[in-house]
């Protein structure tokens, strides 16, 4: 390889130094000093190729920053970068090179297609890319930005289990926990317009579910207001964030909890029980009325029939159902039938309580 | 000159000298700031403004030239900011306290008035910052404690935002809009007592229901019974004299016959006057 040396191959001795990357270069400076011009006092790599003649032959084992040391301070500048053939440097070549490499890695873009890419010129807003690919001027000139507008970030509040109370409309105190979905419409003005726009998000929905809710009663909060709340503040948001220019837009509110406080619920699950409560009496109440009713219905029915029988025949019908029922009840009981007139009873009262319950006594061990 | 072009240190020295004379002359303005270009300390003039309605890419920003060393480029941010305030204690005219937390935010129009009177945007805040809660306190303390939960009903946020604008204007800010995050009950006893009531409240409430279920009971109850009394009515009316009788049957029946283990039996006594002896008797 034949390695010429001018003055332009000295430029970059220092900086090979400072590198520590003079080894190679400077074997090839070296080298180009000895086919070269043979200027001399110039040291001699160890393990360069050994070129005869060379007045600083004897100096191997120096450290290659020494060398180079001396180099600086010796007799002028020695070294450099590697030539080309034909004599020039390759510096030039590399810095074409780097330059292509940074125009392409800068200006060629592509956008997803749930992002949107914003240019700026020179710090100046140009356009917006839409999905796909697209070249913009390199870096300094242009800068792209790229944001994702399609994934629907969510913000909940409050962040973590803790309770989050907040005043109702007739004073008394919810435990509420929502969350925010919201994502990028305008990439421009999400960039540009609001210094920090996710906690901006975050306050305008803490008063705005402020807001909503001091509108409403606790027993609406609760139940069945709900939604009605979860619109209102999403109208609400999305007006503020608009007045803004945020570049936002708010996707949905959900309520995700909406207690009483931990110190009062207690007395709201007492109401709850009440509601059981009422509900029982009620029941217990209904069956009584269907067992009556039937039972009222089914008496009536029943003499109803009897009477149709006993008018047809009433005198005898009389008659059958006294005897029988006389019989029924006088064959099972005790019975005493003092027949002489005139003959006042002796009744033994006790003695009739104890016979009589003799038989009941049998009866209850006789089971 | 060629000596110059010759010498590798004396080029690079000359091309950094260069480059550094170039970016000390050449800005770039972001849409995101506004700049206020101060010559040896003395404000010259004002780089991408803000105004009202201007459309990003109409803006001023973009490529500036200053002179170099002499001119100097205060940043200024162009964009919203906010203020947070501190959690402020109101008490409204009826005597009842009220833990506030409002935000305002606002944007630098005026970069110079902000760059001479506050010097940054954290300064702006920190002033801007007590005066909302005084204008806060002033404000809500006029009224009762029932219209301070919702204060956007009235006048009361626009009389905030119209006292808080006017300081912001010393400031060279003006302020976009102020809002009340949160408006809770202090801690202690106005937590407390607001608690003991929602109990009563529910208390209350809880024996209201049952009450109104006894009540509701004890109708249809009454209502069963007097539907049974008149359906009773209805048939048995049609011969009184024969319910009696069949109603006394059934009614021995039951009496004397001593259905259960436990149901002493009875014991007659009959006289042979007794119409069932009638036959009895022979006669």
């Amino acid at each position: 390889m034949d390695k010429n040396i001018d003055g332009g191959a000295r430029r970059k001795s220092i900086l090979g130094a400072i590198l520590n990357m003079a080894g190679p270069w400077g074997n090839n400076g070296d080298n180009g000093n000895d086919g070269g011009n043979g200027n001399g006092g110039g040291p001699r790599n160890p393990w360069g190729n050994p070129a005869g003649g060379s007045p600083g032959g004897g100096r191997r084992g120096a450290s290659s920053l020494e060398e180079l040391f001396k180099r600086g301070t010796g007799g002028g500048f020695r070294g450099g970068i590697p030539k080309r053939p034909g004599g020039r440097s390759w510096w030039p070549l590399m810095a074409i090179a780097f330059i292509i490499l940074w125009v392409l890695l800068t200006s060629i873009h592509r956008v997803s297609p749930q992002e949107r890419g914003v240019v700026t010129f020179l710090g100046s807003y140009s356009r917006t890319l839409q999905p796909g690919l697209h070249f913009s001027l390199p870096t300094p000139l242009e800068q792209v930005v790229k944001l994702d507008v399609e994934d629907i970030r969510t913000i909940d509040i409050p962040e973590g289990e803790s309770e989050k109370l907040i005043l109702t409309g007739d004073q008394n105190i919810v435990d509420l926990a929502y969350s925010v979905r919201w994502n990028i419409k305008a990439p421009e003005l999400f960039l540009f317009q609001i210094a920090q726009p996710e906690e901006t998000i975050m306050e305008v929905a803490e008063a705005a579910m402020r807001a909503a809710v001091a509108n409403f009663t606790l027993d609406d909060t609760i139940g069945s207001e709900r939604s009605e709340i979860e619109q209102q503040v999403e109208q609400n948001m999305q007006q503020l964030l608009d007045g803004y220019g945020a570049g936002v837009v708010i996707r949905g509110i959900a309520i995700k909890k909406a207690d009483p406080p931990a110190a009062v619920n207690d007395a709201f699950k007492e109401v709850s029980a009440a509601q059981q409560t009422a509900q029982t009496y009620l029941n217990e109440a209904r069956a009584y009325a269907q067992q009556l009713t039937a039972q009222a219905q089914g008496e009536s029915a029943a003499f109803d029939k009897v009477y149709e029988e006993y008018r047809l025949a009433p005198k005898v019908t009389r008659q059958r159902m006294y005897y029988e029922t006389m019989e029924r009840v006088l064959s099972k009981v005790d019975k005493t039938v003092i027949e002489a007139r005139g003959v006042t009873p002796y009744l033994a009262l006790p003695e009739l309580k104890k016979r009589a319950q003799q038989p009941a006594i049998t009866t209850a061990e006789g089971k | 000159m060629g000596q110059i072009f010759k010498n590798p240190v004396a080029l690079g020295v000359i091309i950094l000298a260069g480059l550094f004379i170039l970016l000390n002359t050449i800005v770039i303005v972001p849409e995101t700031k506004q700049g206020v270009v101060v010559q040896l300390g003395e404000p010259k003039r004002i780089v991408n403004r803000y105004q009202a309605g201007e459309a990003f890419g109409k803006t001023g920003a973009g490529l500036i030239a200053k002179i170099p060393f002499f001119e100097q480029i205060v940043w200024i941010d162009k964009r919203i900011r906010d203020v947070e305030m501190e959690q402020q204690q109101v008490l409204s005219t009826d005597q009842l306290r009220l833990q506030v937390d409002a935000f305002a935010r606002f944007r630098i129009t005026d970069p110079l008035r902000m760059y001479i009177a506050a010097g940054s945007e954290e300064r702006v805040s920190d002033e801007l910052r007590p005066i909302l809660g005084s204008a806060l306190r002033n404000e809500l303390g006029k009224r009762p404690f029932a219209a301070l939960l919702s204060p956007e009903r009235g006048q009361v946020m626009d009389n905030i935002q119209a006292g808080l604008n006017r300081v912001a204007r010393q400031y060279g800010a003006e302020i976009v809009d102020v809002r009340i995050k949160r408006a809770d009950l202090p801690d202690g006893t106005p937590l407390d007592s607001a608690y003991q009531r929602m109990r009563t409240a529910r208390d209350q409430e809880a024996r209201t229901i049952r009450a109104q279920g006894a009540k509701q009971a004890q109708i249809i109850r009454a209502e069963a019974d007097a539907s049974a009394a008149r359906t009773y009515a209805e048939s048995f009316g049609k011969d009184a004299d024969f319910y009696d009788f069949y109603r006394a049957m059934k009614s021995y029946e039951t009496t004397f016959q001593g259905g259960g283990p436990d149901d002493p039996q009875s014991s007659f006594v009959l006289s042979p006057d007794n119409e069932y002896l009638r036959q009895f008797r022979g006669n």
